[in-house]
């Protein structure tokens, strides 16, 4: 019993750290509907800066005054990032703000790196809090019930902050109807502002409270964001009552879950997440959402037109381009072509559901991951032909997609990104954590291909043939009566359901395909590097997928294999400098504010233009 | 104390308003007048900058208000009262009241929150209620109110006896009339002549986003045939 009740408490110390970070996020979502995924990111800046500050200041004095002007600090930075890149993107579409915030961890982290160097740091001890109180006689570091009394206090000057005073009001209003609350006089922008500078300090209050049980290093950014994005959606977005409540229930299993069940701790809590969902879709406290009430709805697309001629031709010499290739390339420009046609496939396929579909999933890398991990299981474990395991890569994808479409397809918007990026947590923390099967991040290795596919040249037909052949069907989906249904759930969804479309069952069959697609991609992977390892899988993975459609452009057939090109190409030049996290942070902030078409969106723009002023002077 | 010149607005490519301009004296009510469609809602969002027009000027107190943001146009001292109401559902009676305060400024007559109950005395019996949990008629008295807090010299209130039940329009005429009498400026779009005639001073018709009336409603009612063709009786 008294065991029981320390880990109990061992769980609560640990919420404090995590609702504050949580607590922060939920109330940036709340205010700007700003998913910012650079979180994570003032948590780990938090927790620098802290152990910075720790090092200058003396004393018990000097400790907690760290931590004090730690979140001044990290909300002063999160002020500046919110003038900077989000201003610009307040009604832009969601992905384009995922994406913004997205440059902003590269950014950051690079930064981090520079000012703090590569070495983990471990947090210093709190003065006067290092030894334990013994509570039923079992040792309870002081620290732990010192941050565990604290949390309440902390809880409380929120809901003060949010209930009671005028800026809480304002803070409120704003949530529902920005634009009214601006018509009654407030400057709304420093609202905004404000509200996310408090949102950072918090997250760095909650990276700098965790220093003396943990410490800080450069991955701190991305291992909270999951847990975080999981109490989050548990609790409802929004609602810091739920965040609270989440925590505590999240942290608390987990301490237990480390004692009992030690190799499911990550996937205790995702499994916690999905029964929440399961029973109230929004979240513990968290309100049902209107698509479009905030005002976000971006303009009407253009329609997809095939390609005319000129357009025809072009694909065709690409590709006569890409079958004569192995003729006079050597080894290494094949094998880029290889790497260059999977992310292709895999980026059409996400591009498939989010530009048609217009379902903004943030765990696409769980299909091509779980595709790639399903061929590779079967050599592993069971020495199958390889020609059989490569069937069950998009097979098994497809499957996965249904799986998870099943939860998430009830929801939209944010809460439809949130819920693909958890199961795809899931799907990673399953790969990483049930080492029996999957050898977690050892990876599993020695998959390689049948004699006959043995060459380079030979795996490359192999690729080429099956990658444009999944993208070239991709667009004739689009093209088909289904990508039709498709676009007019995504466009109107009402009208499409009042004219007899099932936009529910037509998006589970789309995200389906879309997985299995994913999965076909992940197939040839695997077998053209010999292995796989979570890194597959991650949270960094479904991003750079994301990224690509964005740079290639959302509402453009290409945009998916055009980003996918160029960022192999970009990729492969710009990481062999050092800071190439910065520079390309730097450049899709950039993109997101100035060409938010992205590259064949801002192409044809400019075509159009050309065109469009030739045929005015032709009048 | 208002004078809107030329103003062009448009929703995406739709030409709503065509050239309009108006002008608005201090202390009178003037109603805009018009068919559903007309132009009236855009009219004052445009003054409002809700809807920047894209030629023309909106002058007030001798400062162009356009391309400015909506909270400067408040700040500036008009209050607007949306049609749709757009009171935070969310939130309580006193909360809605507190979003719409600013600090008094000279000319403009000054409102307390217990002023305003005593104006809107169902408001006070519902203090402490959520806005979702109020009716049509109650929610259009607390938006007005609302606005009020800002203390402002001109009030704009479109539509206010849309789908409000009678006896509750016979209220709000009378309250128009108590505002008035307090020294506030108000122009109010109305599809309802009746109600139009029974609190306002002079009346502007538009008609696909162009005037074409402006003058007493004696001078309307001499024209019968004005009345016919540009409003729905």
């Amino acid at each position: 019993m008294a065991f029981f009740f320390a880990q109990f408490l061992t769980g609560l110390a640990n919420a404090s750290s995590l609702f504050l970070v949580a607590s922060g996020l939920s109330l940036i979502f709340g205010v700007t509907r700003i998913v910012n995924f650079a979180h994570g990111s003032f948590y780990m800046l938090g927790a620098f800066i802290g152990i910075t500050l720790m090092q200058i200041l003396p004393g018990a004095i000097g400790f907690w005054g760290a931590i004090l002007l730690t979140g001044l600090a990290v909300g002063l930075i999160g002020a500046v990032v919110e003038m900077l890149v989000l201003r610009p993107i307040y009604r832009a579409p969601e992905l384009f703000q995922l994406v913004a915030t997205f440059g902003v961890i590269l950014v950051i982290q690079d930064l981090a790196l520079m000012t703090w160097g590569a070495e983990d740091r471990l947090g210093p001890r709190a003065p006067g809090l290092r030894g334990v109180w013994r509570i039923f006689g079992e040792p309870v570091p002081k620290y732990d019930i010192v941050i565990i009394a604290i949390t309440p206090f902390i809880l409380f000057a929120l809901w003060y902050l949010i209930a009671r005073t005028r800026a809480g009001i304002l803070v409120r209003a704003a949530t529902q109807d920005r634009e009214m609350v601006g018509a009654l006089g407030v400057n709304q922008a420093w609202l905004f502002t404000g509200v996310f500078a408090l949102g950072s300090a918090l997250a760095g209050w909650g990276g700098a409270l965790q220093l003396p049980k943990g410490g800080a290093d450069l991955l701190m950014d991305f291992n909270i964001i999951g847990a975080v994005f999981v109490v989050v959606v548990i609790g409802g977005m929004g609602s810091l009552p739920g965040a609270f409540i989440a925590t505590v229930l999240i942290s608390v299993l987990n301490v237990f879950g480390v004692t009992y069940l030690p190799q499911s701790t990550l996937v205790l809590m995702f499994v916690v997440m999905a029964v929440v969902l399961i029973i109230r879709p929004y979240g513990l406290l968290g309100r049902e959402e209107v698509a479009g009430e905030h005002g976000q709805v971006g303009a009407p697309d253009m329609p997809i037109r095939p390609y005319g001629p000129v357009g025809q031709a072009l694909v065709a010499a690409l590709l006569l381009v890409l079958a004569l290739l192995p003729v006079f390339a050597d080894q290494f420009m094949l094998i880029l072509m290889i790497d260059m046609i999977v992310f292709a496939l895999f980026a059409a396929s996400l591009h498939f559901i989010l530009g048609t579909g217009g379902l903004v999933s943030f765990g696409h890398a769980a299909f091509f991951g779980g595709g790639a991990y399903a061929a590779a299981l079967l050599v592993f474990h069971t020495d199958t032909p390889m020609e059989l395991a490569f069937l069950f890569a998009p097979l098994a994808a497809g499957l996965l997609a249904l799986a998870i479409g099943w939860f998430c397809i009830r929801l939209t918007g944010v809460y439809f990104a949130m819920l693909t990026l958890a199961f795809s947590q899931l799907v990673w923390s399953l790969a990483y954590q049930w080492r029996a099967v999957t050898r977690g991040d050892d990876g599993l290795v020695n998959i390689w291909p049948s004699d006959w596919l043995g060459e380079t040249a030979s795996y490359y037909y192999f690729t080429l043939i099956l990658g444009v052949g999944g993208i070239l069907f991709l667009r004739h989906v689009i093209h088909a009566p289904f990508g039709y249904a498709l676009r007019a759930g995504r466009d109107s969804p009402r009208q499409a359901e009042a004219m007899g479309i099932n936009v529910k069952r037509i998006q589970f069959a789309a995200f389906a395909l879309a997985g299995a697609m994913a999965g076909l991609a992940g197939g040839i992977f695997v077998f053209s590097k010999g292995s796989v390892f979570p890194t597959e899988l991650e949270i960094a993975a479904s991003f750079d997928a994301l990224i690509v459609v964005f740079l290639g452009g959302v509402k453009t057939l290409a945009g998916g294999v055009v980003g996918a090109g160029f960022m192999t190409v970009v990729e492969d030049w710009l990481t062999r400098l050092e800071y190439w996290r910065l520079l390309l942070g730097l450049v899709i902030i950039a993109v997101v504010i100035i060409a938010p078409e992205g590259i064949v969106g801002s192409i044809r723009t400019f075509w159009n233009r050309i065109r469009g002023s030739e045929e005015e002077a032709a009048k | 104390m208002l004078s809107v010149e030329g103003i062009h607005s448009y929703y995406g490519k739709a030409h709503i308003l065509g050239g309009l301009s108006f002008e608005v004296r201090r202390g009178e009510v003037v109603a805009l007048l018009g068919r559903n469609g007309a132009g009236k809602s855009t009219t004052m969002k445009s003054v409002m900058q809700l809807v920047r027009p894209r030629t023309g000027s909106v002058m007030f107190q001798g400062e162009d208000l356009v391309g400015k943001p909506a909270f400067r146009v408040a700040q500036a001292g008009i209050g607007y009262v949306p049609e749709d109401r757009r009171i935070f559902t969310d939130l309580t009676v006193t909360e809605n009241l507190e979003v719409g305060r600013q600090p008094h400024r000279d000319g403009a007559p000054e409102w307390s929150v217990e002023q305003l109950f005593d104006i809107f005395p169902n408001l006070a019996e519902r203090r402490g209620n959520r806005g979702k949990h109020m009716s049509g008629g109650e929610q259009q008295m607390l938006t007005i109110a609302r606005t009020l807090m800002g203390n402002p010299l001109l009030l704009l209130l479109d539509e206010p006896s849309e789908g409000i039940a009678p006896v509750i329009v016979e209220e709000m005429a009378s309250t128009i009339m108590r505002l008035k009498a307090e020294g506030l400026t108000v122009m109010i779009s109305e599809q309802n002549l009746h109600f139009a005639r029974a609190v306002a001073d002079r009346a502007i018709i538009i008609e696909g986003g162009e005037k074409k009336f402006d003058g007493s409603f004696a001078e309307l009612e001499a024209h019968p045939e004005i009345r016919d063709a540009y409003l729905s009786v």
